[in-house]
This record gives structure tokens, sequence and C-alpha cells, in this order.
């Protein structure tokens, strides 16, 4: 199912390309934005939210004067970056039908961002006939184009669809960065169109990129009452769900391994909720042997070696750590009250989740070997299911307040809490690969009441629902591919 | 209801059906006035709800459930009263084993919800211990807020989501 990519071929600088940058290391893709030399235009942001000042100087993202052609996330409102995206040159008629499914994939994954507006192709004065022809930027700049994608996609006719691609500058007049190529077999095409999108998407926000990246979720259908779950997996924006289990046992909260081979869940195929580990490429799966009792809630280390999880022996819910080489467990909390939903610091040496040892559900953070706790949750309400950013910066959570649920983050030390959501029901966030974007369930309230993914920029803005084929809840967002 | 509890109230009444001693199909000594159980020995089809030793009447005229108050796992008087009954029946019917399942309404994240429905069902199940049904015939597990009865999003809902219910299993076939 995974094509095989080539991945990141540099191509010889454009035709306009002020200049021209020689041999350089292959492109690691994590370049950012700030290291492109040259005149650049810095494409105007406006910030209207104070409290988000803290915020962009924690992530050291404030706004530079002189900076490139960007965007900066943090922002409480960005006026969407216009760019240009002319159909690719399609290099055969077999190439055709790849090219307008790739160029379209793209559009949906940047505009979907809420960062970036298209300019519709009937604006164009210019028409790319030719990947390697001059680009008139004087056209460009008439419509307003800020950026400008241009490629070409060919076919070799066995099956290989080879993209390749330039993002220009219209108004510094030249590429910004290089010119790259991606090739995949047919199955790809959506992939390599995400990977395209991630490139300009990284090079003008300065951010990691994301949109090729898988989520596991849990799939529903039926009515509350007599609800089906089976385990499905999706690219980011929905596409291509396969289902992983049938819907004969409840399966809750599945959660993906580092690399994105294999995923954590929890099932009651037993009869009694217990954790299971699937393998993606597969699709076989087993249960953990993590002792007596029920266990829920697992969640890999950043290693991938060790597995946090709740256990509850009688009325007592604690969290416990398991090898899963040896399948040695050890216990980590040892209080009477409910210990549940851990997850590691991406540096493994420390696990936040939630306790309600003080009364009440509260985010607590303690190290990774377990011992004294830290609680870092201080507002009005119950917090839970914590979740540590991938940049290690700050925790999503849920927030239950005043008959409402919201997802929300905090810093480690649970400063500059800010809620991104509110509705009758908002539960479990993931994070992106790049911790800019978060999914996370949304339940609508009443007797047809269902459950929905949707995804919310850290910013709290761009909420939008993730289109799945029936219901869907507790997302997991696995590493970019 | 769940495919576990299904599958046990077959097997429970395939187990009892199988039951060869006729005493079970008396009146049960004592077991006064229960709702619909039929006066003569004559009047009860056996497994039924009229039947005061069947898993049927131990649900629908004992009553399998009780209820708890918001984020609490508290037994009320009422609960108690219901778990005095039931551990009552369990006394008499001693081929029984139950399994206490632990709910929790929709307010509240998931697995926090698993952990709290497994609260619930302890408190049952350690309140019949103490009225001396022994803990081996006793099990729990909780669904949290997965399995709802009912399905309004409002307290009259809420509340009768909030449960632990008592799922009498056959010992022969479980054990």
């Amino acid at each position: 199912m995974t094509p095989t990519f080539q991945n990141g071929e540099i191509l010889p600088a454009g035709a306009n390309a002020a200049v021209l940058t020689g041999v350089e290391p292959m492109y690691a893709g994590r370049e950012r934005g700030e290291h492109w030399s040259g005149r650049m235009v810095r494409y105007l942001v406006r910030s209207v939210t104070a409290f988000l000042v803290g915020l962009a100087m924690l992530t050291g993202m404030a706004a530079a004067q002189d900076g490139p052609l960007r965007i900066e996330i943090t922002e409480g409102v960005v006026e969407p970056l216009p760019f240009a995206l002319p159909a690719f040159v399609a290099q055969g008629a077999e190439a055709q039908q790849y090219a307008e499914q790739i160029t379209q994939v793209i559009s949906q994954d940047l505009t979907g961002t809420g960062l970036f507006r298209e300019i519709p192709r009937s604006s164009h004065i210019s028409q790319i006939s030719s990947f390697g022809s001059p680009v008139q930027f004087s056209d460009w700049r008439a419509i307003n184009a800020q950026a400008l994608i241009t490629g070409e996609v060919s076919s070799d006719g066995s099956g290989r669809v080879v993209v390749k691609f330039r993002i220009w500058d219209v108004f510094a007049g030249q590429e910004l960065g290089q010119g790259l190529q991606f090739s995949a077999g047919t199955d790809g095409l959506r992939r390599l169109a995400h990977k395209v999108a991630d490139q300009v998407y990284t090079r003008i926000t300065g951010e990691d990129p994301y949109f090729d990246s898988r989520v596991v979720f849990v799939s529903e259908t039926g009515p509350k009452d007599n609800r089906s779950k089976r385990l499905a997996i999706m690219d980011y924006d929905g596409a291509n769900v396969r289902y992983l289990t049938d819907g004969n046992a409840i399966v809750l909260a599945p959660r993906f391994s580092p690399t994105g081979d294999r995923v954590l869940y929890t099932s009651y195929e037993s009869g009694s909720p217990s954790i299971r580990v699937l393998s993606v490429g597969d699709g076989g799966s087993r249960n953990l042997q993590v002792g007596q009792g029920m266990t829920f809630s697992p969640r890999f280390s950043p290693n991938g070696q060790t597995v946090v999880y709740s256990q509850s022996e009688g009325s007592n819910t604690d969290i416990f750590a398991m090898d899963i080489a040896t399948g040695q467990s050890r216990r980590l909390t040892s209080t009477p009250s409910i210990e549940t939903a851990p997850s590691f610091s991406p540096d493994g040496s420390r696990i936040v989740f939630e306790s309600d040892r003080s009364g009440t559900q509260q985010l607590y953070v303690m190290p990774a070997s377990g011992g004294e706790a830290q609680r870092i949750s201080f507002g009005q309400g119950r917090y839970g299911t914590p979740v540590w950013s991938p940049r290690g910066d700050m925790i999503a959570f849920t927030k239950q307040n005043a008959g409402r649920f919201h997802i929300g983050v905090m810093r480690t030390d649970g400063s500059e809490e800010r809620l991104l959501t509110a509705s009758f029901l908002d539960e479990g966030p993931t994070w992106a690969p790049n911790g800019r974007v978060i999914m996370f369930s949304r339940e609508t309230q009443g007797a047809q009441g269902s459950s929905s993914l949707y995804s919310v920029d850290i910013s709290g803005r761009n909420l939008q629902r993730v289109r799945t084929p029936s219901g869907g809840s507790d997302p997991s967002w696995g590493p970019l591919q | 209801m769940t495919h576990i509890s299904k599958a046990l109230l077959i097997v429970a009444a395939l187990g009892l059906a199988a039951c060869a001693n006729p005493s079970r199909f008396g009146p049960g000594g004592g077991m006064d006035g229960g709702a619909g159980a039929g006066a003569g020995a004559g009047g009860v089809v056996p497994g039924s709800a009229s039947d005061p030793q069947s898993p049927a009447y131990f649900r629908e005229s004992i009553g399998d459930r009780v209820f708890f108050a918001v984020d609490q796992s508290t037994l009320s008087p009422e609960a108690r009263a219901t778990l005095d009954a039931q551990a009552d029946w369990l006394m008499r019917n001693t081929d029984y084993q139950a399994v206490i399942e632990g709910h929790a309404d929709e307010q509240g994240t998931r697995e926090y919800n698993v952990a709290l429905g497994a609260r619930r069902a302890n408190a049952v199940m350690e309140y019949l211990t103490s009225q001396g049904i022994a803990p081996s015939r006793l099990d729990f597990v909780s669904y949290g807020k997965e399995r709802p009865v009912a399905v309004c999003s409002d307290e009259s809902c809420y509340s009768r989501n909030r449960r632990a219910v008592t799922i009498i299993s056959s010992s022969a076939l479980t054990g």
C-alpha cells in the first residue's frame, strides 16, 4: 500500500532564479523560511490578540520586520496568503489525469490550513504550458499572487509517476528554495501531492510539515445506545480510510507508535477492557499481557519500547509502565484515586496524566519513573486527557467547565492556558506531527447525537470538520511519513 | 444490551433449563410477594420472570441496577435497599455468580469514565461482599460511557446511565 518514494531530489535552479544555489546538502524537510537569503517579500500578518504575544515569544516566532515570504501561524488573525497554482503540466496523455488530481490535492492541503487562499485559475494572466519556461512575474504580481507554484507530472508508463515543482516568491521575483521532484506509484498520487504541499507550507510558514501523515481513529456507526466501533486509519485529510478491526468488540482510544508502525488500543474483545497492539502493516493484533484486571488508556513512550497505561484494581485506578520486550510492568502511581490518560514528554523524561486525587480531575506531571507529581492545572473546572506536544512546549487537554467542554493548550508548567474550542462535548486532542494543529472528537447533543473528528490550529483558528465516511472519535495523529 | 450480557443470559437460561433439581421450581421459601411470580408451582414457567429463582426474576423483580450521583460512586439508601435484596437473592441461589457492570453518563472524558465505572461497580461488589456474598462469586467490568441505556442529553437520561448493573450468570458454566 505504501508507495516507495524517491524523496526530495533537487532540481537545477529554475530559469528565473536570481541565485544559483549550487550543490547543497540533500533537502532535509526541516529548513525554515528564515534560512533563505535574498530579498523576500514579507507578507502582511496582522495580530489582534494580545494574549498570543506570550506564545509567539515562547516559540521564538515573533514576527521579524524584514522576514521572508512567510506566515506566522501563532498569530491570532492571519490574512490568508494568496497563491497561484496553475495545473501542473502533464507530460503525456496518461499523466493528464494524475496532474489534475495532484494539483487539486495540493490546493486542498494549502487552503485547508486557513493560511493560504488560492487565486482562481480563471484570473490567471499567464498560462504555464512548460515547466522549464521563464516565469512572467509581472503577470502574477498583477493578480496579487504572493506565491506561485509550478509543476510538471510525468508517467513512464510502468505505473511510476514523477512530479517536479518549484515555488516562486512572486514579488521578490525569484525562486523560494529549490525545485524538487518526488516519484511514486499510481497508488501514491495523494501522497505526492501532500509532499509538494508540505514543501510549500514549510517554506512559507517556517514550520515543520504535516500533510503527509496519517491518523488512526475509532469509526462509529449506529445510535448512541447501540453504537458500533471499529479501528480505522486514514490520511490526515480523511482520505483513504481503511478499517483495522470489525465492529464486534468495543474499541477505544487507539494510539500510534512514534514511527507509525503499530497502534495501541483498548478492546473489549475478552469481555473486559484490555490493551492490544496492532501492526499497521499486516493488520495483525495481539493482547499485551499487562497484569490482572481492567487495563486501558495505553500510550507509547517516544522510543516506542515502553507502554504507559491505566489498570483498575478494585475501585482504584493507577498508572503503570510496561517494557514491551520483556513484558515487565512497574507501578508509577499509588494513590487511592483515579490516575489515567498518561502521555510522555517527547524527550521521554516526564509523564503528564490526569488524577482526581484533589477531588476533581486535574493534570499532573511526574518523572517517567514515577514519584512525586506536580499539579499543573488550576483553572475552573475539570481537566483530562492531557497530551504532550511533539515540540515539547505545550500540553493539550480536555476541559469541562459549567456544562461545556473545551479543547485547550497550556505550557508544560500549566501557565498560559488557552481554550481553543467550546461545545457540548469536545474531547481527546491529538497533535499534528509539527505541533501546530490539533485534532479531536466532537459529540453532538441529544438522542440523535453523533461523534465527528475536527481539527483546529493551536491559535484557535480554522476549526474544521475532518470528513470521514461515518462517525469518528478518539483520533491519534501519526508521524510524518 | 451488550453482547456479553446477552450471551450470559442465554447461557444462564440454558443452564437453568438443564438443571434437574425440582425444588428450584417451587415457590422460594420466604420469597414473598415477588411481582409476577405465580402463586402455585404449576403456574411458574421455569426460567421466566415468574420463577423467583431465575435471572429474569432477579432482573425484573429484585432490580438489577442501582444509580449514582454525578461523578460519584457512593451508594444511596435506595441503592443499598436494592443491593440488600440482590444479596438476599444471591444467598438463596448459590448456583449463580454475578458480574457487576459499571457505567457512566456522557458528561466526562472517555477514559476517566471507564475508571469511574470501575469505581461504581466496585462499590456494589464491596457492598454485596459485606452482606455475605463470597467475593469469588463476583466480578466486575466497566463500560464507562460506552453503553448508555437512555440517549437524550439531559439529566433525565444521565441519571439512568450512571448505574451499576448486576448481571447474573450460571456458575456451572462460568466457573
